[in-house]
């Protein structure tokens, strides 16, 4: 998907940025790719949008080093910079038409009209909205609007294109038709773009990479696949997906949890952590095997394409954990609330992390 | 480990906003920092002859000079002293020949006199001496030396004040109407906002309309109908007074219930418009009587408005000078005492006292006011229901009697006045005819007071708003310069918490300082537009902040995304969305500068003499219907004002219309 020897468009360092006695980052450090489309994933108040601003120059770091394409903008204002934003609310000028906001930071003396209006027109039909020019934002729906901010923000042919929570404010039909629509834009055009979400759904759909982020600090940053499949810490794997978290004690490749042994394979750890297992690998078989327990239905959740099922078991110590099961396996086995089972937690898929605190 | 800080890059867009500013800044601080730091050192400084610092020789007949003395011990000597209080104001003058009891002008003994220490000042006729240089002088040039007082810091003016039963005696008149007023307004204009919202009686439109015409007219006008009505010769109803005087408290009272009515009425009615319907739903469902509803829900949500109201009526009556002046007779009220002292007596230290005094309770009002202000504003929700009140014949038409009632109150002394102006001669005469409206016959300006009004009016209401949205939007929609946003932010707040008579005696003090570089605006026009801007800053200031709050705060960010600048921002979307407040503001200045009289009556001239001035001087001379025709002639113009601006608006939103609907 990336040239082999990817040329960096974007260096952070080290930056740290203070509200008074609040450290919003601490010391990120980041490299973005020429026409990768990335993603700030995390919680609210993770520092994600600070990031995001000080790229832009909206509120500069307080300290550290942001360089774009090999020039060193770190204490540019916003206008010296080469980007193109887009924010949840649209910020579309209220009274001004469609046209005329596409057209705002195109006008210069320099560009003769007749090149406006085509460049206008040219990106009217790239967002697909080509018969709206005349319109005023209001009399648009909160979709059309962010395409039409979207328009004028890649208006003038930017370096970067951010966003910010681009798609919050919209309903959740609208939302995923867009992501589909921006990213096909994105991957036409080759621009760079950092957006911001707390979405997950939206970033793994969405990005090229990930970076996750909690209290002002990089967690992971990687692929959705390997975000997902390899988290690097307990709070990504919790804050990506559902997760199972079991204390347990380690001894080599084998955990003990409460007073069952399982064998896991990835084990670097020794004495007590906590092993994690997505419920969509819980597997519910019909005989005890290798690593499996067997599992209490406390209750089950029908959530359209499958079960999510709360499971107990005395042995694992005083923790519920999930599976979830298809409707195949829930009708074969016939599982219901109160039935006993095997489940299976396969020894690749457990994961462990050294305990929290 | 981090590295050094990263310090911002100025961009252009970063010097001009921060010039414009500094700017609008530094027009704060002139017109309205300064200023009141000079009345506030004036109040401290007090003036004495120092008769120490002055020594004389006096000789015999022949010429053979004697032993030198001191003026003091000259004024000791004939025992008791020949002047006991020494003290004294800046222009305090003190003649020296009362220390020598066998002083003649025509005897041929001779004086020598000086002034121990370079600072010791005195005058030979209007000839500036000072000095230790011995000057020798005859009998008849010494008769004419007077001595200059010397100036120091302390609290004797003060002292003095509190200790004069007649200053005095008007802090308790003016906090004993205040209060009076405030009670009787809040209550009246509560039920009648109470009608308009909760009430399904007829003609709201008009009555809302009525309700704001007191604020057309200077607050001195009702005290001119009330005069017509009942005063004690006179009046057209004085039986109904039962020998009382309408001079004095009494009319005080009257007439500032009638101008505070519809400041009282307007914030009252905001309190109840934002109270939540659903609370009504659920106390009814919950089968609570009207009453128990009305103690529990409508009271408690309207209660930081109830006092709110109350602490801007008493703002008002007792920082007003206009209504006492007119009709307050011998009751003596701060705001006229501070005139009192500076054109009556020239005694500047006195009424720089009395300003500080009177600053007192308004800068207090004030303070609570803003608190309670805030506290409103949190009470409203966006999920609030709006309340749509429900028929209910008998309350309806009790509410309409009401209302009834407080229209006729408020249209019957301004046609009071109407019937005065155009009384040929009240009560002799009274065909109609327009001569009291022939200004060139009277004191007070004639028609060019009119005209200096109109044009302060509109050069007010346009470099007002100017100044005042500008500066609104310098504090609200630029980045960085933090500490300096707050200090513009604190000294636009403070013009709503200053009495008009202190802003106007500060300028006196600061602007007719002939060392002064703004001097020469003294008496001209610059210096009334520029006072009345400072004195209806605030209100000004907060519509615009309010209007900008509502905008998206990402447009300068994405405009400066666009490498736009910031000015082309403003033009093209800031100024368009916000018309609607700017014609507020302008209306609004335009009105107050029509009608105020609190500040410049110190500080207009022959040349700038205004309308509600002459209203005032007029009134003041006994030409009482040609006062009322000039309060009239202000009323026209200012009902004209408010419906231009009501088709201006109305055409704006309507050209606007397709953008403005909610999206």
């Amino acid at each position: 998907m990336l040239d082999s020897a990817p040329s960096i468009y974007l260096r952070i360092e080290n930056l740290w940025k203070n509200f008074g006695d609040f450290t919003a980052l601490r010391g990120i450090s980041l490299d973005v790719i020429e026409g990768e489309f990335l993603c700030f994933l995390g919680p609210s108040g993770c520092g994600k949008t600070t990031l995001l601003r000080a790229i832009a120059g909206l509120d500069l770091q307080t300290s550290g080093k942001v360089e774009q394409a090999g020039v060193d903008v770190s204490n540019f204002p916003p206008a010296e910079r080469n980007f193109g934003i887009v924010f949840q609310s649209y910020a579309l000028f209220p009274n001004l038409t469609i046209e005329k906001n596409i057209a705002y930071g195109l006008e210069n003396a320099k560009r003769p009209k007749s090149e406006v209006k085509a460049r206008v027109a040219e990106l009217l039909e790239l967002v697909g909205l080509p018969e709206q020019g005349k319109k005023y934002p209001a009399q648009l729906s909160g979709g059309q609007q962010q395409r039409i901010a979207l328009a004028r923000a890649i208006a003038t042919k930017p370096g970067l294109l951010l966003l910010d929570e681009p798609l919050s404010a919209l309903d959740a039909k609208v939302r995923i038709f867009l992501r589909h629509e921006i990213k096909d834009l994105q991957r036409k055009l080759g621009i760079t773009t950092v957006m911001v979400t707390h979405d997950q759904e939206e970033a793994l759909s969405m990005a090229d990479r990930i970076v996750v982020m909690n209290h002002g600090t990089i967690e992971q940053v990687g692929t959705p696949l390997e975000i997902y499949r390899n988290p690097a810490s307990l709070f990504v794997a919790d804050f990506i997906g559902a997760m199972n978290q079991l204390p347990a004690e380690a001894h080599g490749n084998s955990v003990k949890i409460g007073s069952v042994k399982l064998e896991c394979d990835n084990n670097e750890l020794s004495g007590k952590i906590i092993v994690t297992i997505r419920p969509e690998d819980v597997l519910p078989v019909e005989t005890e095997g290798a690593n499996t327990v067997k599992a209490n239905i406390k209750s089950m959740e029908f959530l359209g394409s499958f079960f999510r099922a709360e499971l107990a078991n005395t042995e694992l110590g005083d923790v519920a954990f999930s599976a979830d099961f298809s409707i195949n396996a829930v009708r074969r086995l016939g599982l219901e609330e109160g039935t006993s089972l095997f489940v299976q937690l396969p020894s690749e898929r457990l994961k462990t992390f050294p305990e929290a605190g | 480990m981090r590295g050094p800080l990263v310090k911002p890059k100025l961009g252009r867009d970063d010097w001009a906003q921060r010039s414009f500013m500094l700017v609008i800044g530094l027009y704060l601080i002139v017109a309205l920092a300064l200023p009141l730091y000079v009345m506030l050192s004036k109040a401290f400084t007090i003036y004495h002859f120092d008769l120490r610092q002055y020594e004389v020789q006096v000789s015999d007949e022949s010429g053979n000079f004697g032993e030198t003395l001191t003026l003091s011990s000259h004024n000791m000597r004939p025992s008791p002293s020949v002047v006991e209080d020494l003290s004294t104001n800046t222009n305090g003058r003190l003649g020296i020949a009362q220390f020598f009891p066998d002083f003649s002008f025509r005897s041929p003994v001779n004086y020598r006199f000086r002034g121990v220490t370079p600072s010791a000042v005195y005058l030979i006729g209007s000839e500036r001496n000072s000095g230790p240089d011995w000057v020798e002088l005859d009998s008849n040039t010494f008769r004419r030396v007077v001595l200059r007082p010397v100036s120091e810091r302390g609290l004797t003016n003060f002292k003095t004040y509190f200790s004069t039963p007649a200053l005095f005696q008007s802090v308790q008149n003016s906090l004993l109407i205040a209060v009076i007023v405030t009670v009787i307004t809040v209550s009246l204009a509560f039920w009648f906002a109470y009608a308009l919202a909760r009430s399904k009686m007829h003609l709201k439109g008009v009555f809302r309309m009525v309700a704001m015409m007191p604020i057309l007219v200077p607050s001195l006008l009702p005290g001119i109908a009330l005069l017509y009505l009942f005063s004690p010769r006179q009046g057209m109803l004085k039986a109904l007074m039962f020998g009382h005087d309408i001079n004095g408290p009494i009319g005080i009272v009257i007439g500032s219930v009638f101008f505070t009515f519809p400041h009282a009425m307007i914030i009252i009615s905001t309190a109840l418009s934002i109270s939540d319907a659903r609370l009504f739903e659920a106390s009814e469902s919950l089968k609570a009587s009207r009453w128990r509803t009305f103690w529990t829900v409508t009271i408690p949500g309207a209660r930081y408005g109830l006092f709110s109201a109350a602490f801007v009526v008493f703002n008002l009556v007792i920082t007003d000078f206009g209504l006492p002046k007119v009709i307050g007779g011998n009751f003596n009220m701060l705001a006229v005492d501070i005139y009192k002292q500076v054109i009556g007596q020239q005694n500047f230290e006195m009424g720089a006292v009395v300003s500080i005094v009177l600053l007192v309770p308004a800068l207090l009002a004030f303070g609570i006011d803003r608190r309670m202000q805030k506290k409103q504003v949190a009470l409203l929700t966006s999920r609030s229901v709006v309340f749509e009140p429900k028929p209910n014949k008998p309350m309806d038409w009790f509410f309409f009697g009401y209302a009834s009632f407080v229209a006729i109150f408020i249209v019957g002394i301004i046609a009071v006045c109407q019937f005065a102006a155009l009384i040929k001669q009240w009560p002799y005469n009274l065909s109609l005819s327009l001569k009291n409206y022939d200004f060139s016959r009277m004191d007070g300006g004639g028609w060019g007071s009119y005209t200096n009004s109109l044009l302060l009016a509109i050069l007010t209401a346009i470099i007002g708003t100017v100044v005042v949205f500008l500066g609104a939007y310098m504090v609200e929609k630029t980045k960085g310069f933090e500490k300096g946003r707050a200090i513009f932010q604190g000294l636009a707040m403070l013009p709503m918490a200053i009495p008009g008579m202190v802003l106007g005696i500060a300028y006196i003090f600061y602007f007719n300082n002939p060392s002064n570089p703004l001097n020469f605006i003294y008496g001209t026009m610059i210096i009334l537009v520029v006072s009345t801007v400072t004195h209806f800053y605030t209100v000004s200031h907060l519509t615009a902040v309010t209007a900008l709050k509502q905008m998206d705060t990402e447009f300068e960010s994405v405009s400066q995304s666009l490498k736009q600048p910031f000015y082309k921002l403003f033009w093209r979307v800031t100024v368009p969305v916000s018309l609607p407040a700017i014609l507020n503001i302008s209306i609004y200045l335009f009105v107050n500068a029509m009608t105020t009289v609190s500040a410049v009556v110190f500080l207009y001239s022959t040349d700038t003499a205004l309308a509600s001035v002459a209203v005032l001087n007029m009134n003041d001379a006994g030409d009482i219907a040609p006062a009322a025709a000039m309060g009239m002639m202000i009323f026209y113009t200012n009902a004209g004002a408010r419906i231009l601006h009501a088709l201006l608006s109305k055409g704006i939103l309507a050209r606007s219309n397709a953008w403005r609907k909610s999206g």
